[in-house]
């Protein structure tokens, strides 16, 4: 019975943990747009519910009462396929991630792994997409997306090494637990491996398919890019698991550089305030940042993207990694964290 | 425990169902797909034996870097599928005879281990220890022990990347424009704008045709 009972509770967890998490996009999708718009000097959604709070829910009503179009060309099967993979593999990381100190579902040792491993399965409903579609513009899509994921994700796995060779465990809550210093906020690991947060964040944008290196759905080139075909509910699924992604990418760049669910302030009044919510508060920054880049910086082209992951990041990182490395074994700051 | 055998089971059965798969179906994209699921579950093997570190990187490596090429080629390939199966009966005897050796092969290593009654003796050689976590278990052989034969595994792996690239590459005519980034960054007003008193009546001249 033991054995029930731990999956039932696992299963309310995730229960619970989607509905929040779901709920939460919903509005992070208003934010990014308000954001956009009031940069551009313009209102935004405002018409459904108060200030348009409830713009999200009737987007979502719409998806799903409308005709989902399947191509008579395409490869049905793979189609609606692809967004379900999206969605799906982007709910899954949440598995790991760590909103509060135990608040994870799953608290494995291999915890960012896990996490990497997923992101890096993302690109495979994209593909999916663009080829079932049979049709050019989500193809082109398609490729582009491909290339340009396999080449930010090999920065991120660099980025990823510092910060574990800076913490000496893969597990999320023990990377958050190793900033967790005297020094509060200046304790985090966003100060001393700057140049790797800039990169993350950066890169961070490129895997997640986030203007400014929206690329694979460039409007003034590709329509949509691998989004072309669909309508209704599989669209839907694509944008979903698209900010459920960037959501992710959110919570790590919390977690490895700007101390997860630690307050900024380390005594008291500060430190009664539950992790839960430092935690969304600081994802909350990550992605108002997100939107500020979406808002004013003009989109890549194909070409400059490609270098500057290629010849830009990837030295900068592989030289980051080498720099940490020596710093940790010669200053004997290496086993400082928790393991 | 029950439950552990039962994804067990679930796992290998989808993996040797998709792998079947992969050389059954006749989309060459699904085939990759197919091989794409036998990978993931077999990753799901490894994390039931406890080997996580392994079932991790064999998802970032193989599904998440290699196969991801292996779609990539097979998506632009336009293969005629009639002329393919044209083929089968002629490569038949090759790939019977090849398949026949690996049966062969696997057999022996098989009997040989169980004929030395050694299932107890091989893991018995190397205790698991349950102190420390998969990744730090490797990280203190890698670098210590195997530190040879991991760097030349490494170098192997550059060597052929360096052939690839230098296969590939090929001279380009002469006179191709290249972005310059840093000539792009380091131009500035003073270096991009000329300011001209523009008499009337008489143009630029000679400065104005540059």
């Amino acid at each position: 019975m033991d054995i029930f009972l731990n999956v039932l509770l696992i299963l309310i967890q995730s229960i619970a943990l989607l509905v929040a998490l779901l709920v939460f996009i919903a509005y992070i999708l208003l934010a990014d747009r308000k954001v956009w718009a009031a940069v551009q000097l313009r209102r935004g959604p405002n018409v459904v519910g108060p200030f348009g709070l409830f713009q999200s829910f009737a987007d979502l009503l719409k998806f799903v009462l409308k005709e989902p179009v399947v191509p008579s060309s395409a490869n049905k099967g793979v189609f609606l396929l692809a967004p379900l993979v999206t969605c799906f593999l982007a709910l899954a990381a949440w598995a790991v991630i760590p909103i509060a100190d135990g608040w994870a579902i799953a608290d494995i040792n291999v915890g960012i792994l896990y996490v990497f491993a997923i992101s890096s399965l993302g690109v495979y409903g994209v593909i999916m997409g663009g080829w079932a579609s049979n049709s050019k513009y989500p193809f082109l899509g398609a490729l582009r997306s491909a290339a340009q994921m396999v080449s930010y994700e090999v920065s991120i796995g660099f980025v990823i090494i510092t910060v574990l060779l800076v913490v000496g465990s893969l597990n999320l809550s023990d990377i958050v637990r190793a900033q967790d210093t005297a020094a509060g906020i200046f304790g985090w690991y966003w100060l001393p491996l700057f140049p790797m947060f800039v990169v993350f964040f950066i890169s961070a944008l490129a895997e997640t398919n986030r203007p400014p290196f929206d690329l694979p759905e460039a409007e003034s080139e590709l329509v949509a890019g691998f989004m072309t075909e669909y309508a209704s509910t599989p669209y839907l699924l694509f944008m979903l698991g698209e900010y459920v992604a960037i959501m992710t990418m959110c919570a790590l760049t919390t977690i490895l550089f700007m101390g997860g669910w630690l307050s900024p302030i380390p005594f008291a009044p500060f430190t009664w305030i539950p992790g839960v919510i430092w935690f969304v508060a600081k994802m909350c920054l990550v992605f108002f940042m997100f939107a500020m880049v979406k808002a004013f910086v003009p989109r890549y082209r194909y070409d400059q993207l490609m270098r500057l992951g290629w010849k830009v990041f990837l030295p900068i990182s592989l030289v980051m990694v080498v720099v940490v490395a020596a710093v940790l074994q010669f200053t004997g700051w290496a086993g400082q964290g928790v393991g | 425990m029950i439950l552990p055998s039962l994804f067990f089971y679930l796992f290998a059965s989808v993996t040797v169902a998709s792998a079947l798969m992969v050389i059954s179906s006749k989309n060459p994209v699904h085939s990759v797909l197919f091989l794409i699921l036998a990978f993931v579950n077999a990753a799901g093997l490894f994390m039931l034996m406890g080997a996580e570190f392994l079932a991790m990187i064999l998802i970032v490596v193989y599904v998440g870097a290699v196969a991801v090429l292996f779609m990539f080629v097979t998506m632009m390939l336009d293969v005629d599928f009639a002329e393919l199966r044209d083929g089968f009966l002629q490569y038949l005897p090759v790939g019977v005879l090849v398949g026949l050796v690996m049966l062969c092969e696997l057999v022996f290593v098989l009997g040989a281990w169980g004929a030395a009654g050694s299932m107890a003796k091989t893991v018995a050689k190397a205790p698991i220890p349950t102190d420390v976590t998969n990744a730090e278990a490797l990280g203190r052989v890698l670098y210590t022990d195997h530190v040879l034969l991991f760097q030349a595994a490494g170098l192997v792996l550059l060597t052929a990347m360096v052939g690839a690239i230098v296969l590939t590459l090929r001279e380009r005519r002469a006179g191709v424009k290249r972005q310059d980034i840093a000539t792009q960054v380091a131009r500035g007003p003073a270096t991009a704008i000329e300011v001209v008193k523009v008499k009337p009546g008489q143009g630029l001249g000679e400065r104005g045709a540059s």
